[in-house]
């Protein structure tokens, strides 16, 4: 899969405080968004889009308002692609001390 | 560092290359659960009205427990959720799990989870908030390539 898009979407300061909202507070309309930011609301609107594009914000109908949320999967993937190795060799040497400490025990 | 605020409505999406009816199998069928959902065995006919349960991988504890509220193959599924792998969430009202599969260009299809009805599940909300994360990106790497993330 391609991550150009991600890693498009979180170079640009706003885009990254548009998430940090979003973080604070999930779900929110573009009205609120907009409020935050001192911004043209065709701008914030640009912004989410280019987020939403790259599947870091994902939008939902709430009646007649359109509530945007944190996907916060595609920086986990990118995660697992170079952290994962790491983090498993920690846990099985968890694992094999435990292992050690029952039989010597 | 702001503090996250849990919100009733967790939303969750991944792009798998992988059709809706492969995406359905690694959602209903035990085999590919126990690859990528902490080893967990699916056990469910997911015919609305029916039970929805996970079993632990030892078939031993009844990890989850719910209802099938609505069924769609291969797009969309819906079902209560009581968490009884942990004695803090067990206690707690269910909440709802939906998933909802769309093809996208390209033999990519778009998986969305939706966790909500979290009002009087706040200790479920705060539990499952990082596993589902963990749980999408391992069925993702267990579709695409056959292995699951962790072995």
């Amino acid at each position: 899969m391609n991550d150009d898009p991600v890693f498009k979407a979180l170079a640009d300061p706003t885009r990254r405080l548009l998430l940090d909202r979003l973080y604070e507070r999930d779900g929110r309309s573009l009205t609120e968004l907009e409020s935050d930011l001192e911004m043209t609301r065709f701008g914030v609107m640009k912004h989410l889009r280019v987020l939403e594009d790259a599947g870091l914000v994902v939008t939902r109908r709430s009646g007649r308002e359109k509530l945007h949320y944190l996907n916060p999967v595609p920086i986990r993937l990118i995660h697992d692609r170079w952290i994962d190795k790491y983090t498993e060799r920690r846990v099985s040497a968890l694992a094999d001390l435990k292992h050690e400490l029952e039989e010597t025990a | 560092m702001s503090t996250m605020v849990q919100t009733n409505v967790q939303v969750y999406a991944v792009f798998i290359k992988a059709s809706p009816e492969q995406i359905w199998e690694a959602i209903t069928k035990p085999e590919f659960t126990s690859r990528y959902f902490y080893g967990s065995l699916v056990d469910s006919t997911f015919e609305a009205g029916t039970a929805y349960r996970s079993w632990s991988p030892d078939r031993e504890k009844l990890w989850v427990d719910g209802e099938v509220l609505d069924s769609d193959p291969p797009r969309r599924l819906s079902y209560t959720w009581r968490a009884l792998y942990d004695e803090e969430t067990a206690g707690e009202e269910p909440s709802r799990v939906s998933w909802e599969i769309e093809p996208q260009e390209g033999g990519v299809s778009k998986l969305t989870v939706v966790h909500d009805q979290l009002e009087r599940a706040p200790k479920t909300a705060e539990n499952v908030a990082g596993g589902w994360m963990y749980i999408l990106s391992g069925m993702k790497t267990l579709l695409e390539t056959g292995e699951p993330l962790t072995s």
